[in-house]
């Protein structure tokens, strides 16, 4: 899987960690441009519906990614976010959704280098998942 | 029987109840819903162990609404649907009447929604053997043998909607798979869009559902899709120790939260 390219997409709050990804760029510090960064007003507006239309649009790994808990701008939003994704990771499973394609973080303003670590592993990890087939095969599902 | 022929018929003639949602025998001997507003039809009504449709479904349902004040015939299902209504501040305590019955036809008719609440306390309200074993049975199986379960499954998918039909926390007046502006979930009955509503409804009863099974039971092509929710519902028991339709505490799982609530998957 040389010419794999995966295609990640990645949720992240207005408020963090898309300033630590900003943070990123203006300390210079490189990292896989496989990622595709979607900005949020919170981690609390980030619908489980998303992931999937992730996944059916495409995507080969999806990062989720908001302020620490207690951080949150809106103070709660995370906390509610957590508490969704507890809930849909397992159903996730349940349902046979590959959860490893999918990474939770926390990332702070100040977390630029951890945000170019998050992205990095996630995107050796997907390389080696290689391309999310099943998923994406449910596109071509009777047509012919 | 008795007794809940005599309720109903107290109930109507005295003008406080203006229709009995309950159970009567259909032609083929099937049971089935009926709502009876006359005080001479209550010797229709019956009980017995073939009683498991959950009537709150009709409770909000605008035409029967139009009949004027209830009274439900409520089996445990039921009375639990009632309290998460109520939670859900769709229905007050004293807007409707409920009689609730239990194994061995013992029939209670409830003054206030309180008075459930403690009865439910008494209850076992463990999934039933063959729910369990199913959902045990695929969180055995591996990634690959769940997808492939689950593939088939909704590939006999027809978006009948009779699921949302059947279930009373399915309320919304206009459900997000009616949206075509944006379309959020495809409405074609196509292998994407049957997985995308199914795990739509699934999410938006997370905490909610009361785990009845008439979604899995109302299904024509026969998905087991109730163990769906059953397993959210499992999971928020596990994680937040809640189960819907217990309490009339308006605390709902997954919009409330707690500071210590598990992050082991949060890098």
């Amino acid at each position: 899987m040389s010419d794999f390219e995966p295609k990640i997409i990645a949720f992240v709050c207005n408020w963090c960690t898309y300033t630590g990804a900003d943070l990123t760029g203006t300390s210079r510090i490189k990292y896989a441009s496989n990622v595709r960064i979607l900005r949020f007003p919170c981690t609390g507006r980030i619908d489980f519906m998303y992931i999937v239309k992730a996944f059916a649009q495409g995507a080969d790994g999806v990062i989720v990614s908001g302020c620490h808990p207690g951080d949150c701008h809106y103070t709660s939003g995370n906390f509610h976010a957590r508490r969704r994704w507890i809930v849909f990771k397992s159903f996730m499973d349940f349902l046979g959704i590959e959860t490893e394609r999918v990474h939770f973080a926390w990332v702070s303003a100040a977390e630029g280098a951890k945000w170019a670590e998050t992205v990095n592993s996630v995107n050796q990890k997907i390389r080696e998942l290689g391309p999310y087939k099943s998923f994406k095969n449910l596109v071509n599902v009777g047509v012919s | 029987m008795e007794k809940l022929i005599n309720i109903a018929r107290g109930l109507l003639e005295s003008g406080k109840v203006k229709t009995i949602i309950g159970y009567v025998e259909g032609p083929t001997g099937r049971i089935r819903a009926a709502f009876i507003r006359k005080p001479e039809e209550c010797s229709k009504l019956l009980i017995n162990q073939n009683c498991i449709q959950n009537l709150a479904v009709y409770l909000l349902k605008p035409e029967i609404r139009e009949f004027g004040r209830p009274a439900v015939i409520a089996n445990i299902a039921t009375q639990r649907s009632v309290l998460q209504l109520a939670q859900e501040c769709q229905i007050a305590d004293g807007e409707i009447d409920v009689i609730g019955f239990y194994a061995g036809n013992t029939i209670v008719e409830f003054k206030n929604f309180t008075e459930i609440e403690q009865r439910l306390k008494e209850v076992k309200l463990e999934l039933t053997s063959d729910d369990a074993k199913l959902i045990e049975k695929i969180n055995a199986m591996d990634t690959k043998q769940k997808w492939q379960f689950w593939v088939d499954e909704f590939s006999r998918c027809i978006k009948c909607y009779a699921c949302r039909s059947s279930c009373p926390m399915c309320y919304c007046s206009r459900c997000l798979c009616d949206c075509n502006q944006p379309q959020i979930l495809s409405a074609p009955s196509h292998l994407l869009g049957n997985l995308e509503w199914h795990i739509t409804r699934a999410m938006h009863l997370a905490g909610r559902c009361v785990a009845c099974g008439d979604c899995g039971r109302a299904c024509p092509v026969g998905i087991p899709l109730h163990i769906l929710t059953m397993k959210i519902a499992e999971d928020v028991l596990k994680n937040f120790g809640k189960r819907a339709g217990t309490t009339l505490v308006k605390e709902y799982a997954l919009s409330s939260f707690k500071n210590d609530d598990r992050e082991d998957f949060i890098k």
